[in-house]
Order: structure tokens, then sequence, then C-alpha cells
């Protein structure tokens, strides 16, 4: 709250610009995002307003500029105000959500088509790449979706935030990025080879392995136990995946 | 914004030492680390926690005299949102086994364990589902996975140090020895973490870490666990009743003292709703949002620490909220980005900290309060920090060592999340160092819970930031995504067997709510203050002061 305030007193000696929200002027210090401007001119946030760092996706914004016919996007928290912004605030675009049991499925192409058969109906018309705020070849990704290429969807969609711009602009009324988050659990579960070293170790713990171990150290008076850490063995950092440690009593 | 002119030419001087420290990197020359008793000394000279007035005695409830940051006592001595009177229990707008509040990664794991046990669940949470801490955190999530080299031993280990040896062990050994099993779940549930091509899950090293056991994906992890547990829980909506934009405002308990619901605060009508639960979770998050000492935060906008008001209110003691975590490496620069977290794992990858002249000052991976503290340290007292157009002072972390030390194009690929950002702005992270100082990140303290994520009252249920306790004094990075994940599933499977076995029914009552306003009245506490906060208020004092027909009740209408 203070510092609220303070960002907005200290940003208030900035140069002002105007800026519509949603069709009413408001001038703001030229330095906030969208995001501030909009508190700066009275709003308080409820939808619209998640992380306020760029990675929920929850403040997805569309704008225009006076003089062009083109929409642009952006999340309200990363973009930064400029004179004469027309913006428009679009939390919770409707889109399609299928529910499915993942241990059921498989990684292929008809998974993706039954589940969401309007995949198909994609354009390649590149709108969605265009309304992209994290820079996603979203168009790229659909088109290996519709070849069943679900390693490259996982890949080229990693970054999404789900903030729906793609989809409330697709002509083809596709959902892009619920498409790329089953693409993207199928790739982790089924395409990428399990961590075997990490089922080996939940079965020696099932087994109990550590059990002793615990034990001991629960029972290590503070004392002792600041000297057990002080004395342990440092992994170093340039290692590869092959050190092991000196002292291998305790795995 | 791009780096000023100035700072440009400041940049000049961390070029020049650039090569030089690349070399003793590759050879494996390590800055030294300090002893046990100089962390000590730097956390009681610089870090925040021990300035004066960092701490007041609460004076009402289970802590009473407890001293803790004077933000969080505030709100623990404050009025409730509601007139206990005034709500009609009778009234019940949902009925269910197991209530959660909280849509974050504690609350959403909770949900999909309770709803295996054959529970019907609730979510409500107060904004989106997944809006919340979860989705932020960058670096990591430990666990010994790697037998060879490492054993839950080592993570006790390092957790109890990094916690200054206070953490209440049974928690840790239950976060370390769950720690695989939740990996392999998330695996299962098919989160894409960053693997080599047999699979082998890579792993780096994290402030505090004597072993590589930071597992990623990319340097969006907890975006990539978050959006997955939201999916599945979507994909179980016959079960999981998922209620957004409504916060809990009171617990509700029954007549016997049993937890047995929570009154909801619906955003957008104002009105005000009953849920009546058989047993109830609390994994509302934390509350960086309350900017503890004016700091800036990496946090998430609903982080004011509703839970921690809600059970203190029903009678459960807080702990360890005495320390409060700020994560060493906060953006200062630009202003835009002012406060967001520069993942660890940046530091883990070799980045160096270095002040105005380019020279290393500490090690890069001391457990984060010591780390900060020796920040704030280089900016005060030895006066090398980085001056900000704005005013303040930051110190560089030398991003473009990575790409040096691992190859071209790690940094992009390793950190699309923040060489994204930072584009916006202008500023190419693998060629330019950024500028950083201590921001808000972590409540280490919360509710008192045992290992099951029991609390004092019976059929209440706590896990996640809003607990206290797994890390002691100081919280070691890639500990939260573990806590949330392992307690989260402990408190759900915990919560739907109390549903099912144990849950007795019986009338309704606020009377907790009464016993509290008496309370503050004996203590002659008149603030005018209420809480749980719920929203943080961003907006204009000056269009407040006009809106005069409004009647805001703390931060809202």
């Amino acid at each position: 709250m203070e510092s609220g305030k303070k960002e907005n007193e200290r940003s208030g000696h900035s140069e002002m610009v105007p800026i519509f929200v949603m069709g009413k002027r408001y001038d703001v210090p030229a330095s906030l995002t969208i995001q501030k401007a909009m508190e700066y001119a009275g709003y308080q946030w409820i939808r619209g307003c998640g992380c306020r760092g760029g990675i929920c996706g929850a403040c997805a914004t569309v704008y225009r500029f006076p003089e062009s016919y083109k929409i642009e996007v952006g999340l309200a928290c990363q973009t930064v105000v400029q004179p004469n912004m027309y913006i428009t605030q679009i939390p919770f675009f409707p889109a399609v959500k299928k529910t499915y049991d993942l241990e059921k499925l498989t990684p292929t192409l008809e998974t993706l088509v039954k589940l969401y058969p309007e995949t198909l109906r994609c354009l390649q018309c590149n709108v969605c790449t265009k309304s992209c705020p994290m820079d996603i070849q979203v168009m790229d990704y659909m088109a290996a979706a519709m070849r069943g290429d679900i390693e490259r969807v996982a890949e080229l969609s990693f970054s999404c935030v789900m903030c729906g711009l793609c989809t409330s602009r697709c002509p083809a009324e596709i959902c892009q990025y619920n498409i790329a988050i089953l693409a993207r659990r199928l790739y982790g579960k089924y395409m990428t080879p399990k961590a075997e070293h990490l089922q080996a170790v939940i079965e020696e713990i099932t087994k109990g392995r550590y059990d002793s171990m615990m034990t001991e150290l629960m029972e290590t008076d503070e004392e002792r136990l600041k000297k057990l850490y002080t004395e342990r063995e440092i992994e170093p950092e340039e290692a590869d995946e092959m050190w092991t440690p000196k002292d291998t009593s305790r795995l | 914004m791009s780096y000023t002119e100035e700072l440009k030419r400041l940049i000049k001087r961390v070029e020049a030492t650039r090569m030089a420290r690349v070399e003793r990197k590759r050879r494996g020359e390590e800055y030294p680390m300090l002893s046990l008793a100089e962390r000590e000394e730097r956390l009681r000279k610089y870090h925040p926690d021990f300035v004066e007035g960092a701490r007041r005695e609460i004076r009402v409830g289970p802590n009473k005299g407890y001293a803790i940051s004077p933000e969080i006592a505030d709100l623990l001595e404050s009025r409730s949102r509601i007139d206990p009177d005034k709500v009609d229990l009778s009234r019940i707008d949902y009925e269910t086994d197991v209530l959660i509040l909280g849509g974050g990664g504690a609350g959403t794991s909770a949900a999909l364990v309770a709803q295996e046990q054959g529970a019907k669940v609730i979510l409500a949470t107060k904004l989106r589902h997944g809006d919340a801490n979860t989705m932020m955190a960058e670096g990591g999530i430990q666990a010994a996975s790697k037998g060879t080299k490492d054993s839950p031993y080592f993570h006790y280990l390092d957790i109890m140090g990094g916690g200054h040896f206070k953490n209440v062990p049974e928690l840790v050994r239950t976060l370390v020895m769950e720690a695989p099993r939740v990996l392999g779940w998330l695996e299962d549930l098919g989160c894409m973490f960053s693997k080599f091509e047999d699979g082998r899950l890579k792993t780096l090293h994290g402030g505090g870490t004597c072993r590589k056991r930071m597992h990623y994906a990319a340097d969006i992890t907890g975006a990539e666990i978050m959006r997955t547990l939201r999916d599945e829980a979507r994909n179980r909506a016959e079960d999981i009743t998922v209620l957004e934009f409504v916060p809990a405002v009171e617990l509700i308990l029954n007549e016997r003292g049993h937890c047995a619901g929570a009154l909801l605060y619906n955003l957008e009508t104002e009105e005000y709703l009953v849920v009546k639960a058989k047993a109830v979770v609390i994994a509302t998050g934390g509350s960086g949002r309350l900017h503890i000492q004016g700091f800036m935060t990496t946090n998430h906008y609903g982080a004011t620490g509703d839970g921690l008001i809600l059970g203190y209110r029903v009678g459960v003691k807080v702990c360890f909220l005495h320390t409060v975590q700020y994560h060493p490496t906060g953006a200062v620069f630009p202003e835009q980005a002012e406060g967001l977290l520069i993942t660890e794992k940046f530091r883990g990858a070799g980045a160096n900290i270095l002040n105005i002249d380019g020279e290393q000052f500490v090690y890069e991976r001391e457990p984060r309060d010591v780390e900060s503290a020796c920040f704030i340290r280089e900016c005060t007292e030895v006066g090398k920090g980085v001056p900000t157009p704005t005013g303040k002072f930051g110190v560089w972390l030398d991003s473009p060592m990575i790409d040096i030390l691992r190859g071209a194009g790690t940094v992009e690929k390793e950190f699309p999340g923040k060489h994204i950002l930072f584009k916006r702005y202008g500023i190419d992270i693998s060629k330019e160092p950024m500028l950083v100082y201590p921001t808000l990140h972590y409540q280490n303290g919360g509710l008192e819970i045992t290992a099951e994520c029991e609390t004092t009252v019976p059929g209440l249920y706590v896990s996640g930031e809003v607990s206290g306790g797994v890390h002691g004094e100081n919280r070691l990075m890639g500990n939260s995504l573990l806590d949330v994940t392992v307690f989260g599933r402990i408190a759900g499977k915990n919560a739907a067997v109390y549903a099912r076995e144990k849950a007795e029914d019986a009338p309704l009552t606020l009377d907790h709510v009464k016993r509290h306003h008496k309370e503050i009245e004996e203590a002659g506490i008149e603030t005018g203050q209420i809480s749980p906060m719920l929203l943080p208020d961003y907006s204009n004092p000056e269009v407040r002061k006009k809106q005069l027909t409004a009647h805001y009740q703390g931060t809202i209408r």
C-alpha cells in the first residue's frame, strides 16, 4: 500500500499522457504500465489482475491508436502506456476446455482431433501469432497439431501464459491454448522417458532405506547438527552428472 | 526503457572484470563462503528483520505477547469484515465434504487428492483459479532424486541450516521424504520438467544446497506445475467445484468447536455466501502484498495474508512470523519491472554478484537472508551500490557470464521468461547484466500445523505458505513448490478422511468472531481497520477522495 502510493506519487512527477480506458479519457504518468496507469486513474483491479509479473495471463489487454486500424495486444502489467491508446480489458474470454482422463489417452493426432475437432479448422491465418503477448509462434504450433507432431506443439507453446488473446481473435474459433496444454501434458507424460533415478529413490524410501538416517537427524542436538551441516560435502558447481561424494555412508 | 547512458558506462566496469571471473569459475575457484558466525553477524547488522521497529507484540489471541512485523500484527488485531449477528447461518448456499480456501499449488493439490479419496470438493479462491504465488515461482523444486550423490539426509541438513536450525523437525522430515514421491506424481501428471535425452532430470544448485537437487521447467517451474494441476482439477469438474473471485472472510465453526465451513464474499456482487463443509483446508498463501517495511515485493496481487487471520480467529496459533524473507535478487531497473523476481537459478547457473566497480563481494549462493543482508551492506555501509535513475540502489547480477560458461544461447533457452521480459524494455540479459536489490518474497512463518496438516481445531487443515515451521526462520529456494505440493496433498487426504470418518454435525456458529471483537475492545484497540484485507490498495487516493458515496470496508467496497 505505502509502496503503491509512493509509486503513484513518484510517478506523478513525470510527464503525463492521455489514455482512453474503454473510451474514457484519463491523463496518466507516461512511465506507468497499463495496470498501474489504470490504478492511477482510480480503477481497482479485481478481474484482470493476477501476478503483476507477466506470468499468469490474467491481464490480457487489447488496444489501438486513433489513426491505426491495427489491434495491438499486451499484458497490462507489462506494457507501458503510450499517448492516445484506446485500451480494453478482456479477462476470461469464453473458451472450450474438454475434460479427459490423461491415463487413458495416447499421444496421437487422433487424441487431439477427437477432443478438439476444431483443430482441423485452422486457416493458418497467423492472427493468433500476431496476438500473442509472449511472442509464441501460435500458428506454427497449430500447424504442428494438425500434423499430430505433439512434441513440436509442446516445445513451441511452452511459455504460454494461457491469457486467451489468441482465442479471442481466432476466426476459426479454436481455443489454441487448451489444445497446447493437452499436448504438453501428453508430451510430458508419454513422450519423454521417465526419470528412472527418481523411481529408484521412491522405491528406496518406500522400503525404509532412509528411516534410520532420519531418526538419527531428528535426535541430534543443535550443536552436533551444526557440525554435520558445516562439514557436509558440497557438490562443485562445475561438476558433471557423474560426480559422487567421497562419503557415501548417508546415501 | 533500456539502460541509461550512465548505467551503460558502469556496465563497462562489469565487462572489464568478466573474463577473469569466468576463468576463475572454470578453475572451480569460488568466492569464499561465510562461516556460520559471520552469517549471524551480517544478519544482525543488516537484515531488515533486525532493524528498529521491525517487530511488535500481538495484543490479542492465542499468541498474545509474541512480537512479529507490525503490518501482520495490525491485521490480526483488526475487526471482522462482517457483523456476526447479521449473518444468517441457517441459509446455506453450498454444502460439501471438503472446502478448500485458496486456488494455488497447495489448494489445488489438496483438491486433487481429496477427490481421489472420494470427497466432493469445493475450491474457493479470491482471484482466478491458479492466480497465485505458485504460478510465479521460477527457479525450481527440490528433491533428493539422485541416489548416487544425494539423499533425504542431506536435503534435511540443508533445510535445517537454511532455517537457522529452528525448523520443526517432523515437518522437515515429511518434506524431504515425500519430495521424490511428489516429483514422480507431477511427472506422471505430465509436467514438462527439463530433462536429458534419457529421461534423467536436470538439476542445479540453489543457495544453501550441498547437492544439485533443484529440478526445473526452464525458468517457469511454478507456472508449469500450476497450469498442470489446474488443468487436472478442471478434468475432474464433476467432483471439484471451483468458485472464483470469492475469498473467504471468516471460518464457520459448529457448536462442538469443529470447523464446519466458511463465509465467502463475492467480490463482484458483494454477497456473502455460507458454505457448510465437513472439513476445511486453508491454503490461502502468504502476505507479500502487505509491503512489510515498505519493501517492494515479488508477490501475487492477492497475497494479503488472509488465511492467517481466519485461522488465528478460531484459535490456531502462529509461529515463525518473526522473520520475513527478502529475496536477494528483485529487479530495480527498469522501474516498470520493479520488485519482480529474478530467479536464484541465475546464480545457480554461475552468474556473479558485483558492486559498482564490477567487484565480487559475496559468494552468490549463501542462504537468501544472508545474501540479502550482504547486498544491503554493500549498498549502505560499504557505499558501493549502483544508483538507479529513480534514486534507489542495486547490485549487478552478471547474467552474460552464463552464456560464456555454458554456451551461447543458454540464457535465452534456460530463462525464456526473464529473457522476454527484459527484451520488452530493450535489455538483452544474455549480453547485459541485471540490476537487483532485495525484495519482499516469502512469509517464512504462519499457522501452526502437525506433519499431518492438522491444527488445534478439529476439521481444520492448513498447508502451504500460510503454515509455519517447515522452513524455520528462512526458506531455501526450491522448497516452496515442494512445500505446497507435499503438504497440499497431505491436507487434502486428511481432510477427506476426516470428512468421511470423523466429522460430526452440529449447529453452525460465528461466536469466535464475537469473542475476538470482545477481546479487541478489552485491549482498547480502536484502529478501525478490518481484516482479512482481501486486496491491496493501489488505487489513487486522490480519486478515492472524490468517491463521495462509496463505502469502503478496508481496501475494497
